[in-house]
């Protein structure tokens, strides 16, 4: 690992100040940037710890019903939070169906937003990778692999982020409050990773300095609470990423769905929220042919590399599916294997 | 550069000079304060062998920069027994033949604590193996971890009150 100067300031100001110094990154719970920094990927000259600011490790209840997140709230604190479980089901189930409980115990919600790919060309600081270093070239593109990209890739770049939270996020309509040099922002989930285009090396609008403090979500995003689900499908039943997922939530009014929301995960370098399916189901009724209508249109624009094709039909497949299984209702207690495809049935022989 | 930090250690507070901010609790422990219970297995976050506890909630000390943590409280596999009494999450692996190699077995008795310890154990062995999934044992010895778990869970509710769980 390189070495790095390391400041642990206890104001936000004093870490604004520290953090927007060339070749300064945050650190939070570090489960994403101490792997990479092992790795040679990431290489701070200075580290700005900023677990002590203060004020970030807790969320409140808006008066309005919205729920706004401190940045620096541990992943398995929010999800296990009776109130917040209940209130943002698919939320609580795609934390709890993401990496482990000791990683869960450690990791911030603001770092989930900030975190790499795992494409492993990126992790692997002798591969050509153009997120990494711009203009290196991209060691992934040829290459017959599965866990690339089908929406919103480019020829410089084809990995996908990672999360699993911030596709319920995208799904929810959050907001994503950022305090820097200039002054604090608000940006929406949806906006806040960008495509990679031909300049995947920036990989979220943050400025130099800037930071995540809060992400909020919206009182009207309470409303579908009884018709919410996380469906993640992986190469093993858990602690993996997804290969694809969908966050789906309903609003459903006399037999009518007056309101939907689908996200997917595994397909983009930003959690893809199918704007486009979500207009589809408004007025429908919710059956097996609405959902499965809406969820292929989401893939419309999909397109495949080398190895990945299946994934397009797969997306669709898993996206109505969770909207069938929402519109089956929340089940009143987190399932056993959050986020799983195995319902009701044992996952280990 | 010095770094001064303060831990408390299975209970005993430790004043401690670094002289690079890169080490990682883990290698903290192992190397320099030669508590060698705690093992280093994939060395980013993969594979549990690692997992302490911090403030009481386990977490894999290999991806905790020791700067980050100072005025933490951590247990560690050395912290658990009492003299020669086994912690009941101990004596349920020997009992469970909850191991093979036994390399894996402090990052697995310290994960199982803390799962248990955060309510959400149950009585379930679906539950108990999701809850386990951050640590990964090469020789296969899941089931009798699993066994041991569970009966490590029902007996530290039972006697919840009159035992000290760590």
């Amino acid at each position: 690992m390189k070495s790095f100067d390391y400041l642990r300031p206890e104001t936000l100001a004093d870490a604004i100040a520290a953090g927007g110094a060339p070749g300064a990154a945050y650190l939070a719970g570090g489960t994403n940037l101490v792997d990479l920094m092992k790795t040679g990927a990431a290489v701070p000259d200075r580290i700005v710890d900023i677990t002590r600011l203060p004020g970030l490790d807790r969320w409140e209840w808006l008066d309005d019903g919205g729920l706004r997140i401190g940045a620096l709230v541990r992943n398995s604190d929010l999800a296990h939070d009776v109130d917040v479980a209940q209130t943002f089901p698919a939320m609580a189930e795609a934390l709890l169906s993401g990496a482990s409980g000791q990683l869960r115990n450690a990791a911030t919600v603001g770092g989930n937003l900030m975190q790499a790919t795992r494409c492993p060309f990126f992790a692997d600081p002798t591969s050509s990778c153009n997120r990494r270093e711009a203009g290196s070239g991209c060691a992934a593109q040829g290459l017959s692999a599965r866990a690339f990209a089908v929406l919103g890739a480019s020829e410089a770049c084809i990995a996908t982020h990672p999360s699993d939270f911030c596709v319920a996020l995208a799904a929810l309509g959050a907001m994503v409050e950022v305090a820097g040099p200039d002054g604090t922002r608000a940006v929406a989930l949806t906006d806040f990773h960008r495509l990679p285009g031909a300049a995947p090396q920036t990989t979220t609008v943050l400025k130099p300095g800037e930071l995540v403090t809060a992400i909020t979500l919206p009182a009207a995003a309470a409303g579908f609470r009884r018709h919410a689900r996380y469906l993640k499908l992986r190469d093993r039943t858990s602690f993996a990423f997804a290969l694809v997922s969908a966050a789906a939530m309903l609003r459903i009014e006399d037999g009518i769905i007056a309101e939907a929301r689908l996200a997917f995960g595994g397909v983009a370098a930003k959690p893809w929220r199918a704007l486009d399916a979500e207009a589809a189901l408004k007025g429908a009724r919710p059956d097996a042919d609405a959902f499965a209508t809406a969820a292929a249109r989401a893939l419309e624009g999909a397109a495949a590399t080398a190895g990945n094709g299946f994934k397009i039909p797969l997306a669709a497949r898993i996206g109505a599916r969770a909207l069938t299984l929402a519109a089956a209702g929340t089940p009143a207690e987190m399932p056993v294997l959050p986020g799983s495809v195995h319902l009701g049935e044992p996952a280990h022989a | 550069m010095s770094h001064d930090l303060t831990l408390t250690i299975n209970g005993t507070r430790q004043q401690i000079a670094l002289d690079d901010p890169r080490v990682t609790l883990l290698d903290l422990l192992r190397e320099r304060l030669h508590l060698t219970g705690t093992k280093k297995g994939c060395d980013r976050g993969q594979c549990g062998a690692c997992t302490v506890l911090i403030d009481g909630r386990r977490q894999n000390a290999c991806l905790a920069l020791a700067l980050s943590h100072d005025g933490a409280e951590i247990t560690t596999i050395e912290g658990l027994a009492e003299g020669d009494t086994l912690h009941p999450v101990q004596a349920a692996f020997v009992a469970e033949d909850g191991m093979q190699c036994g390399y894996c077995t402090p990052g697995q008795v310290m994960s199982a604590v803390g799962l248990i310890a955060e309510g959400r154990a149950g009585t379930d062995p679906e539950r108990i193996r999701e809850g386990m999934s951050g640590n990964l044992c090469r020789c296969a010895a899941y089931s009798g971890i699993t066994r041991a778990v569970l009966a490590a869970a029902e007996e530290m509710t039972t006697t919840k009150g009159e035992r000290k769980t760590a």
